[in-house]
């Protein structure tokens, strides 16, 4: 397996970073509904949300690395056996999750730094307030964000449920090319 | 001793002129200069008392320095603009967990009857609606201070303070064992209209 992508198959650094935006969201999602419904005695109440807002600043960097390579290094072209309404829809649904990706992630930022409080990632160093103080931010970013993570995940279910259809009924390769074959 | 005396003699002339024609006077809460606030605390583990405050309210009072018994007052609280100093804190205290603002945007007090004993100070009774609840509380009142302000207006000031279980306000997120109540203070300055 190459490293970059060719015209057929795709390299180990995009199947690398799709898995690893795929894993991490799951891991975000779950961890932020846990979390805020912890008892106020709980050990990770305060522990909770600080792995989720250091490992979603991180997953902010990812997911520009993870543009940034695909435009330098674009995905193979859709297979021959895909049909043109399946293209549109699957670019469509891609857009859209890269979207909702960074909306999500602003929002999230724009929750906890609403009081120019900076946001601590891993104790490695401190990302500051940029956008204070609107009228309800917090809430208004709060709500956002959990609105468009629920959304983000029902378009992830159906982006897996397409590639299971094309492995299953189709029996085409579209499941195995992201899994790096 | 001058002062009791003049004020007594005050006090029964107002009274007799009571008899004929006594109207309270009628306040309301300087809010527009801010000269009011709203602060609540609460302990925080045990260990120290956490501070905030209602950004949002109003009211008016009517008060009578000669029968203080026919005082009055009523206030509305905007739920969602507490502040505590830190935005995710205030996101959750808005939260269905404590002031449940999405439903109940007001919290509101309406006295029902006042003693004030000598020294000016007294005690409000009234009830308060807070989280959809509505249940009778008594707010401690101490008198601060009344007389014209420099710019043609007649002032009066009063602090209450008062304490009550938040779970008798069906706020039931469990902050520990010493943190099952709340103290507030409500500081009013009032303009006589």
């Amino acid at each position: 397996m190459q490293l970059k992508n060719s015209s057929t198959h795709f390299g180990l650094i995009a199947v690398g970073l799709h898995w690893l935006v795929a894993i991490t969201v799951f891991g975000l999602f779950a961890l932020g509904l846990w979390m805020t419904g912890l008892d106020y005695y709980d050990s990770w109440y305060k522990q909770g949300p600080w792995w989720h807002k250091s490992i979603g600043i991180m997953l902010f960097f990812i997911v520009i690395t993870r543009l940034c390579w695909r435009l330098l290094n674009p995905p193979p072209a859709a297979l021959t056996s895909h049909k043109p309404w399946e293209i549109k829809l699957a670019h469509m649904a891609h857009l859209l999750m890269y979207l909702l990706l960074l909306t999500i992630m602003v929002s999230g930022y724009l929750i906890s730094t609403a009081d120019n409080r900076a946001i601590e990632v891993f104790g490695w160093f401190e990302v500051p307030a940029t956008i204070t103080s609107l009228p309800k931010q917090e809430d208004i970013a709060g709500w956002v964000h959990l609105i468009l993570a629920s959304t983000l995940i029902g378009l992830v279910v159906l982006h897996a449920a397409a590639a299971l259809k094309h492995h299953f009924f189709d029996r085409d390769r579209t499941l195995k090319r992201i899994l790096g074959r | 001793m001058k002062l009791p005396t003049l004020t007594t003699s005050l006090l029964i002339a107002g009274l007799t002129l009571g008899s004929t024609a006594v109207m309270a006077d009628d306040y309301v809460i300087d809010t527009k200069g801010a000269h009011a606030s709203i602060k609540f605390r609460v302990q925080h583990l045990g260990y120290s008392w956490l501070y905030g405050r209602f950004n949002e309210f109003g009211g008016k009072f009517s008060y009578d320095e000669k029968q203080p018994e026919k005082s009055s007052i009523e206030v509305t609280i905007k739920t969602s603009s507490v502040d505590s100093n830190h935005a995710e804190r205030d996101k959750h205290l808005r939260s269905d967990d404590f002031l449940n603002v999405a439903k109940y945007p007001e919290a509101k007090f309406v006295s029902t009857g006042y003693t004030q004993g000598k020294d000016g100070n007294g005690v409000l009774k009234g009830n308060l609606t807070l989280n959809g609840v509505t249940k009778p509380l008594e707010i401690d009142v101490e008198f601060i201070g009344a007389g014209d302000d420099p710019w043609g207006g007649y002032r009066v000031g009063f602090e209450g303070t008062t304490r009550f279980a938040m779970a008798d306000f069906g706020i039931v997120k469990d902050l520990g064992p010493k943190s099952k109540d709340v103290e507030m203070t409500l500081s009013v300055e009032g303009i006589k209209q």
